[in-house]
């Protein structure tokens, strides 16, 4: 059996998923055709060789629709022997796509495979694709569907986390983001938006905001609270029944930001890196996708990563570093009471709640942010994860090579 | 019979007349006449320039026959049925001329349904006439094309809240609301309105038939609408816990058929009210809210024999919460009233009551001030007891203490009319022992109300072993005329309501002791229908008056030489009891009641009663639901119920029973007998004794029967 190797990880920056954000003048099949030609120039690769691109997107509409991802490699100017598809695991898109090339490659039908997502939450707003789930009245009222703001709320009541645990938590990513862009460690990986004159649009993520206090995030309203009294609490409590009522600790503080981005991963095997002369950065361990209740929704990453250490034959004490998608504050907090994990190897430049959640684009996005970091602090396992709409979880471990 | 009659001018007017009826109806005979007068419009119709359709009735046209769809379970034969319908409406509304409805009186559910399959309704300002889609309340939907037509006239958000709370208008409301589209104060009037319409519009269509269309407000692919769409299931089940799929099934319909084609939508109906139809919980509703409230209302438990008697003046003693009560659903129902109590200002206190009330009406616009000034002047308020000369009912409201009661009885007995009923308002203490105190005990009776009296619609009417059927029958009368639901019960400890209500709180008490979540346990009964928690209702009734009642029981008994029987609740509330938890009164129970803000079950509760392992929430729903229905079955059983309308009103109107199982014993006839038993006895090992089954249940299941 062959194993996984990661060459290479790209990410655009993430800009600010509104008018005034840097990349909404920039297409989403242009972010992620920017990617695939600096993955060529990077690694001087003839991407003849590419046997798939596979693209995650979470709103797979308008600008996204028609698979963007063989669009992106028609637009990118590759072989024309490249295929390409798009597929949608909600948030954890971007990873999906990651775990299914490797998956392909280990499988040893294919060789050599671009992994990513891609997401333009200011051009094509989330729900914008609508959706049984959520707008086919007989789907919604049957599986009991709640949104995700008060999925996290929920999990905030059932956990005891405070408003204040959640906010400090939110902190805690800003200034982590924030030293890791002043520190560089983003530099790797990101490669600026440019426009068809090669000018720079967004170089850096834009999202983030360093001077952030804890008084700030204190003042926040919630944002789940009204529509949480409207109907969705009572759908919760009719099903967490030792609960009198939702705690809304919830706000756009500490909460993960709407941004656009893209990210992408080359990932092949050990023999065609070795003829390409790719120098690989690390093996894929194992990955794991799972589900449990939709209600609650984002406890995935606890059965999702307890799953990838179990196939990877590994224990979480053997993980020197995890990534966890920063959906909501109470999502990461209850992975780390799941996992039991020590802050100083959690998350340890920030995440979505300081940089942005471009929906189908994070997953690849924070394995890229994870393998960097492996390298420049010179650990070697590492773990990314991700909550998912309708109770999913999904991990990858990685082991730098 | 339909009657056809052409004028002068070529219009056709059809008057709905069906023979030895008081109102129209949907049934297979109106079908016949429908069609035969589509018939005959198609084959006539260039020799015709509009048709009126109205009715010889003093309603337009009364719904459908419940008898017909009631006996229905096979799918397939409703849903043909419901199309059946739908494809005659439509005749008409296609026929390629104006028609109107003139609306001479109500038009409910399939009434006016054939009104929106008009181009136009012109109503007469009747202010009795109703208008209205109230299928809702039997736990189905409009199935007549009703949901598709009246959204498309209307919009779907204006429409909704008509059709899930099954609103009856009041003609004008029905004019404001788009219902109709036009008032006229005479029946020429509205003829001539109607065919004046028809000159004016010689090419009348539906706008859905029009080729331009747009939904009003947009359809639910509308941005606007479409951003409200994914709260609105959860909103309805906040109220409805999942237990009326009616409300669910009348919002899809309406929804689903928004973005489809107008022959399309009426098809997602149809399937839609069949599934309805033939569900367990519409049969549940119409027997409850038709069959079992007919029977009751047209004196069911009513000795025969007896003229019908009119209340003239009543006495009531006592003028707290319930005594005011009494006063003032008598008054409003244009009956005279004494009202007594121990000093003149006690007892105007308890008219303010009244006054209160009726100035709410006032402000409301519901009543006029004279009006409520007349009402008001019907009380009379008293601290002697002379004043009840002339009652011909006299109800006791004083305080639940015997003795007290027995004073008040044999105070008045001595200056009332000879021919008086003497009835006494209590909810636990038993008649025959109260009757001892009268002169008179054939003549008296109990009346147990409920508070608040002017909400709540049942009265528990109590015979005495003592009590006549003339004063049982007056005593009846007097229920009805002050517009409540009369049930009729033997004596008995709790009668019926109290009795049964009892085994509710005192399962979820028993539960909190077994290592319950008190939460789980609250959660349990709403989701099994009852309108709050059983520690919450606790703490409303209180502990202290729950454990006073068990004391008097307790005593009643030892004197017969009976003990009390024993229930995992009474440790629970003794535990509370000790530590000052009497209840919402005592401001602390069950719950927390801190001021200004929401009651919350008290935190210490769980320490006090550690959680063990959770049971699911249907075991507990079963528990709630089985408890009451198997007491009732004794409560038949040993003749304190005389029949099945009484117990599941009683229970729905009286406590609060689950309305969607249609009341406790209707809850056994839908879970099937045979399989009720076999559940009980699991229950009856796991729980104890009140969860056997009683022989009548037995019995009844061994010969295929249900109750009814």
């Amino acid at each position: 059996m062959s194993e996984a190797y990661i060459y290479d990880c790209v990410r655009t920056p993430r800009g600010k998923g509104k008018k005034n954000g840097a990349l909404y003048e920039v297409t989403p099949v242009d972010m992620l055709a920017q990617l695939l030609r600096s993955l060529e120039r990077r690694n001087q690769l003839d991407t003849k060789f590419v046997e798939d691109v596979i693209i995650g997107c979470v709103t797979p509409v308008g600008d996204q629709g028609g698979n963007i991802a063989k669009t992106a490699v028609l637009f990118a100017d590759w072989a024309t022997s490249v295929p390409g598809f798009q597929l949608n695991r909600f948030c954890a898109s971007g990873l999906e796509a990651v775990n299914l090339a490797a998956m392909k490659v280990r499988s040893g039908w294919q060789d050599l495979i671009v992994a990513g997502g891609v997401e333009s939450m200011s051009r094509v707003p989330m729900g914008y694709d609508g959706g049984a789930w959520v707008l086919d009245m007989r789907v919604n009222s049957h599986t009991d569907f709640i949104p995700q703001g008060i999925s996290a709320d929920l999990i905030a009541t059932l956990e005891n986390f405070s408003r204040e645990d959640c906010d400090r938590y939110a902190l805690r990513s800003q200034q982590l983001a924030a030293k890791a862009k002043i520190e560089g460690r983003f530099n790797k990986s990101i490669v600026p938006v440019t426009d068809l004159n090669g000018l720079t649009i967004l170089a850096e993520d834009e999202f983030n905001r360093p001077d952030t206090t804890l008084e700030g995030l204190a003042s926040l309203g919630a944002s789940f609270h009204m529509m949480g009294e409207m109907g969705f609490d009572a759908v919760a409590l009719q099903k967490y029944t030792s609960l009198e009522k939702i705690q809304h600790v919830h706000t756009p503080g500490n909460s993960s930001g709407i941004v656009d981005g893209a990210s992408l991963v080359l990932i092949g095997s050990k023999e065609i890196g070795e003829r390409l002369g790719l120098k690989p950065r690390a093996i894929i361990r194992s990955v794991a996708v799972t589900a449990a209740d939709p209600t609650i929704m984002l406890t995935g990453p606890g059965p999702a990563s307890k799953l990838a250490l179990q196939k990877a034959g590994m224990d979480i004490k053997d993980i020197d570093l995890v990534e966890m998608n920063e959906a909501f504050a109470s999502a990461v907090l209850r992975l780390q009471r799941d996992l039991n994990l020590p802050d100083e190897k959690l998350n340890v430049n920030g995440g979505a709640i300081a940089l942005g959640h471009p929906l189908g684009a994070t997953g690849a996005m924070i394995l890229g942010t994870l393998v960097d970091e492996l390298e420049r602090s010179n650990k070697s396992t590492g773990l990314a994860t991700l909550c998912v709409g309708g109770g999913m979880g999904v991990a990858t471990i990685v082991e730098r090579v | 019979m339909f009657r056809y009659e052409k004028d002068t001018d070529n219009i056709i007017t059809i008057t709905m007349d069906m023979e030895g009826r008081s109102a129209n109806v949907i049934n297979q005979d109106f079908g016949k006449l429908w069609s035969e007068t589509m018939d005959r419009l198609e084959i006539e119709k260039k020799d015709i320039v509009g048709v009126v359709l109205t009715s010889a009735k003093s309603t337009f046209f009364a719904g459908a026959d419940i008898d017909d769809l009631y006996t229905q379970t096979d799918a397939a034969l409703i849903f043909e049925m419901c199309e059946g319908l739908k494809k005659q409406l439509r005749r008409l509304e296609t026929l390629g001329r104006p028609v109107v409805a003139a609306l001479n009186g109500a038009a409910l559910g399939g009434g006016l349904e054939i009104a929106l399959a008009c181009h136009y309704r012109i109503a007469l300002d009747n202010p009795k006439a109703q208008f209205g889609l109230p299928e809702v309340g039997l736990g189905l939907l409009p199935g007549g094309g009703g949901i598709v037509r009246l959204t498309r006239m209307i919009g779907l958000q204006p429409a909704l809240p008509l059709l899930t709370e099954g609103k009856r208008l009041k003609v004008k409301e029905a004019l404001s609301n788009g219902l109709i589209n036009e008032i006229a104060e005479t029946s020429e009037e509205m003829l001539a309105k109607a065919k004046s319409w028809i000159k004016a519009n010689p090419k009348a269509i539906n706008p859905w038939d029009d080729k331009a269309f747009k939904f009003p407000g947009g359809d639910a692919r509308n941005p606007k609408v479409a951003s409200m769409i994914p709260i609105v299931p959860a909103m309805t089940k906040k109220k409805t816990y999942g237990n009326y799929p009616a409300v669910e099934a009348i919002i899809n319909t309406a929804v689903e058929g928004s973005v489809v084609d107008f022959e399309t939508a009426c098809r997602i109906e149809s399937r839609y009210f069949t599934s309805l139809a033939a569900g367990q919980v519409s049969k549940n509703m119409i027997t409850a809210f038709w069959y079992n409230l007919n029977a009751i209302n047209a004196g069911g438990s009513r000795p025969k024999g007896f003229e019908k008697y009119i209340t003239k003046k009543v006495g009531v003693l006592g003028a707290g919460m319930m005594g005011a009560g009494i006063a003032y659903v008598s008054a409003i129902a244009g009956i005279e009233v004494v009202l007594k109590d121990i000093t003149k200002a006690a007892a105007e206190k308890g008219k303010s009551y009244s006054e209160n009330l009726l100035k709410k009406r006032v402000s409301k616009g519901k009543m006029t001030k004279e009006k409520s000034e007349e009402i008001l002047s019907k009380i009379v308020t008293t601290d002697a007891a002379e004043d009840m000369t002339g009652c011909d009912l006299i109800i006791e409201a004083v305080f639940e203490d015997r003795a007290l009661k027995a004073n008040v009885t044999r105070e008045v007995e001595a200056i009332m009319d000879v021919n008086g009923t003497f009835a006494s308002n209590t909810s636990t203490l038993p008649i025959t022992g109260l009757a001892e105190a009268s002169v008179r005990p054939k003549q008296f009776i109990g009346l147990h109300f409920f508070s608040p009296v002017d909400k709540m619609p049942l009265v528990e009417i109590i015979c005495g072993t003592e009590t006549d059927d003339a004063t049982l029958a007056k005593a009846f009368d007097y229920v009805l005329q002050i517009k409540k639901t009369p049930i009729v019960v033997n004596d008995s400890r709790g009668f019926y309501t109290s009795r049964v209500f009892a085994t509710y709180v005192l399962e979820g008490i028993a539960m909190l002791g077994e290592g319950q979540h008190p939460r789980a346990i609250e959660s349990a009964g709403l989701k099994a229908g009852m309108p709050v928690g059983p520690l919450a209702l606790t703490d409303e009734v209180s502990l202290s008056l729950m454990a006073h009642i068990r004391k008097q029981t307790e005593e009643d008994l030892h004197a017969e030489g009976k003990n009390i029987p024993s229930h995992p609740a009474y440790e629970v509330s003794e535990k509370l009891l000790a530590l000052g938890r009497n209840g919402k009164a005592a401001g602390a129970g069950f719950y927390e009641y801190p001021k200004d803000e929401t009651k919350f079950l008290w935190p210490d509760l769980i320490k006090l009663f550690p959680i063990i392992e959770q049971y699911p929430q249907q075991e507990m729903i079963d528990r709630m639901l089985f408890v009451q229905a198997l007491d009732t079955v004794r409560c038949l059983e040993e003749g304190v119920l005389h029949n099945v309308a009484d117990a599941n009103i009683g229970s729905i109107f009286g406590w609060g029973f689950s309305p969607f199982n249609g009341g406790t014993l209707q809850f056994i006839n839908g879970y099937g007998l045979e399989q009720f038993i076999e559940r009980a006895h699991q229950l009856e090992a796991k729980y104890g004794d009140r969860f056997s089954v009683p022989k009548l249940l037995q019995d009844k299941a061994e010969k295929g029967e249900i109750f009814k």
